[in-house]
């Protein structure tokens, strides 16, 4: 079944490197729903935060092409249930609205909005949250004249991970450690001498 | 006395290493050196001139081989690199001359032939100016490369030349492009020399092997009653050729080649029972479909060799060794995957498996073979018709070179049929372009197989249409003196293509019947002699003369206008539903 996973890439910092794993989707004619590049805990490498809409099969095959580019140390899949992940959106609305209806005001505390910028043409608020909530507030604000509207990318942390300060040391020469290809039959030997 | 006044000459100091000043382009031809690069096939042009210009003074210790176009010129160098096991090296210019390299990086991607590229390109501070033979290199060879990486500074070449050499030939070996800027192959700065890589922070070749799946591996095939081993290029590729006879001959399973796998065992091995695939042979086909375990090594289970997947040895236990973890649950699911080098799993296999023969199961590839040869194999190799058939040429030259030649084939009928006929004893002796199916490989490969293996005889055989594609390379022969043999299976159609509008659109020979120039003509237009066969009964005299000549031959063999490949596994069919006629 298709639904939301986040990838999270730790890489080196490298020109075309956006490019090599942007064209792992499109050849695949998956449309990317949102892609964050941002540092990471490790100083000098980053992090790729990237959702798409896929069955896992798809997803894990995409997960190991993009952890097969040279400068990628790592790329991992969960599904939304594994993460804790927030997206921002910033709305524009006339100040003469908001200051005329105090309804308004409150619909926005009542969405966790705050303001970013107020001023006497127009009102930049921003929220952060889940993409229902971020979308809520759209609608919220259609009707009172919402001149702009827009929404970052999803960044994501991990719930089950420990952070890859652990992880970079099996990257290096000294400590290499071994990758393990999934082996659904290992521990099972009852379903492996089936014959 | 204060301790501290010590004679400054007698303070250790680290060495600074001693440098020397060079230009970016020196420093690529030193990298070069280092490397052991001894063939460069390349074309000059603007933005690559200032590496030319070094070059001048490096013809003593590096080869060019100037060809006639860049396609030839990468094509070449993965001749060079299938044949020798070293990495192909190419030059070309910025804008069209990379543009050129295009299928021959595609080619070299899927087939994972290692090759570094270097591609001048115009001054940095052009770049993105639409500036004379400016091209977004780098952008357009992203999918079609290991790696690749543009160079704007001189000071970096060394460190990033050592990175594609290593890149290019470890691991799952691939082609690498490194494209670099005018003002940088110009700029002098201080060389402190070179030094190879042999480590990238994020990048792992090779994994450590994990014993317990090859003992888990291992233990599936000794409760196997009726295992079969696939293999492909990963053994070529791991040097593994040793090994993997020390596995097969242990363990007594039958093995089933890849065309690109082909060589790998000699065809006369007695567990050797042929090829996969679309066009492979009837027992590895049927019986893919009825074995129980599925050891796959080194190969990569293309749709041409699985046909329909979902119908594809679904009753067995499968077992892939490959080097490239992304290859392992691709395609065919796998029981055991043993992610690693064949050169260092297969011989741990081979410890845990018992020593064992299969007759029984080993006769059904036997009994196969022998309806394949009354269907459809003696009468292409022994046809009782006038027309001459591909298989005869292929059995004839078997017969006279006793399968010690390099045979390089380009793509098509003839491809199919030299890839099922020819015989070999050595390893690294079948080229062909299997991935991606380029025609237009065989001529500039075989004269780059030619220069990775000059004791050897290389025998290019090509379709009239794949020789039309890229025959100016007849000028890179002529002109380099190389000695390559090049027989052209000419039977005035677009064969394969041909073939498939009989079977499946109805015999409407669309654009298919293609015309052809007097070859031995041509080739003599290029000082290369050749002869025209068109009668049996000069055949043998005729490929006698050209192994014997003492240079480059051409010799066109006029073979039947619709003779048809079989066996055949048609497209979207399953391997057990494979056609003998």
């Amino acid at each position: 079944m298709k639904q939301e996973y986040t990838i999270t890439v730790y890489t080196e910092n490298q020109i075309g490197l956006l490019n090599r794993i942007a064209i792992i989707f499109s050849r695949r004619k998956i449309n990317v729903e949102s892609l964050n590049t941002s540092p990471s805990e490790i100083e000098g490498i980053h992090r790729f935060t990237i959702v798409i809409n896929e069955v896992e099969d798809v997803v894990k095959k995409l997960a190991r092409q993009i952890e097969k580019q040279v400068e990628v140390l790592k790329a991992y899949y969960n599904t939304n249930e594994q993460i804790i992940w927030q997206e921002l959106a910033l709305y524009k609305v006339p100040t003469d609205v908001i200051a005329e209806k105090v309804k308004v005001e409150r619909l926005l505390r009542e969405h966790g909005a705050r303001a970013v910028v107020i001023r006497k043409d127009y009102t930049v608020f921003e929220a952060t949250g889940q993409r229902e909530e971020t979308d809520k507030l759209v609608e919220v604000l259609e009707p009172y004249g919402l001149i702009e509207f827009v929404r970052s990318a999803r960044v994501a942390i991990i719930k089950d991970s420990h952070g890859f300060h652990e992880k970079i040391k099996e990257f290096e020469r000294e400590k290499p450690g071994a990758e393990v290809i999934e082996n659904e039959y290992l521990d099972k030997q009852a379903e492996v001498f089936s014959m | 006395m204060n301790t501290l006044e010590i004679a400054p000459e007698k303070i250790a100091l680290p060495k600074k290493p001693a440098t020397r000043p060079v230009s970016g382009s020196v420093a690529v031809l030193e990298a070069f050196l280092a490397e052991g690069v001894e063939t460069i096939f390349g074309y000059p042009g603007g933005a690559i001139m200032p590496i030319y210009d070094a070059l001048y003074d490096y013809q003593e210790k590096l080869k060019h081989i100037l060809v006639r176009h860049e396609q030839g010129a990468i094509h070449a160098a993965q001749g060079f690199a299938r044949s020798s096991g070293k990495v192909g090296v190419v030059f070309a210019t910025s804008g069209p001359g990379a543009t050129n390299l295009v299928t021959g990086l595609a080619d070299a991607q899927i087939d994972s032939t290692p090759l570094v590229c270097i591609t001048g390109q115009v001054y940095a501070h052009l770049l993105g100016t639409d500036a004379f033979q400016e091209t977004d290199v780098i952008n357009i060879t992203t999918p079609v490369t290991k790696w690749n990486y543009q160079v704007t500074d001189a000071t970096e070449i060394p460190a990033v030349l050592a990175k594609a050499f290593y890149i290019a030939k470890s691991g799952r070996p691939g082609p690498v492009l490194i494209d670099i800027t005018k003002n940088a192959q110009l700029q002098q700065f201080e060389y402190e020399g070179y030094t190879p890589c042999d480590h990238i922070r994020s990048y792992r070749p090779k994994p450590i092997v994990r014993k317990e799946y090859v003992a888990q591996a291992a233990a599936l095939i000794n409760e196997a009653k009726k295992p079969f081993v696939l293999f492909g290029q990963g053994v070529i590729l791991g040097k593994a050729e040793k090994e993997f006879k020390a596995f097969l001959e242990k363990s007594g399973i039958p093995a089933a080649w890849t065309i690109l796998g082909l060589s790998a065992l000699p065809s006369d091995h007695p567990l050797n029972v042929g090829m996969l695939g679309m066009h492979g042979n009837y027992g590895p086909n049927v019986l893919t479909n009825e074995c129980d375990v599925l050891i796959a090594v080194g190969m990569r289970f293309d749709d041409r060799v699985t046909g329909r997947l979902d119908k594809y040895a679904k009753q067995a236990k499968v077992i892939h060794l490959d080097i490239d973890p992304c290859e392992i649950d691709k395609n065919v699911k796998t029981t055991v995957g043993i992610w690693g080098d064949c050169k260092e799993t297969l011989p741990l296999l081979t410890e845990l498996v018992n020593a064992k023969t299969h007759p029984e199961w080993l006769q059904k590839f036997r009994d196969y073979q022998e309806q394949e040869n009354q269907a459809v194999i003696n009468k292409e190799l022994r046809p009782g018709s006038t027309e001459m058939t591909m298989g005869e040429v292929i059995n004839v030259l078997n017969e006279i070179t006793g399968g010690d030649a390099i045979i390089v084939t380009d793509v098509g009928q003839h491809q199919m049929v030299a890839c099922r006929y020819a015989k070999f004893n050595e390893s690294r002796s079948n080229i062909t372009s299997g991935g991606l199916g380029t025609m237009g490989f065989a001529l500039p490969a075989a004269i780059g197989a030619k220069f990775g293996a000059e004791k050897r005889t290389v025998v290019a055989i090509i379709g009239d249409g794949g020789f039309q594609m890229t025959l100016q390379e007849l000028g890179t022969i002529m002109q380099s003196g190389i000695d390559v043999k090049i027989i052209i299976l000419n039977n005035h159609f677009l064969g394969m293509v041909r073939q498939w509008q009989q079977l499946f659109h109805d015999k409407r020979y669309s654009f298919v019947d293609i015309a052809s120039p007097d070859f031995v003509m041509l080739a003599k237009a290029y000082g290369i002699d050749g002869m025209h066969v068109s009668d049996r009964q000069d055949l043998r005299e005729a490929l006698t003369t050209m192994l014997l000549h003492p240079a480059s031959y051409l010799l066109e063999v006029k073979v039947g206008k619709e003779n048809n490949v079989f066996p055949m596994v048609p497209q979207g069919c399953s391997v057990s539903e494979i056609r003998l006629s």
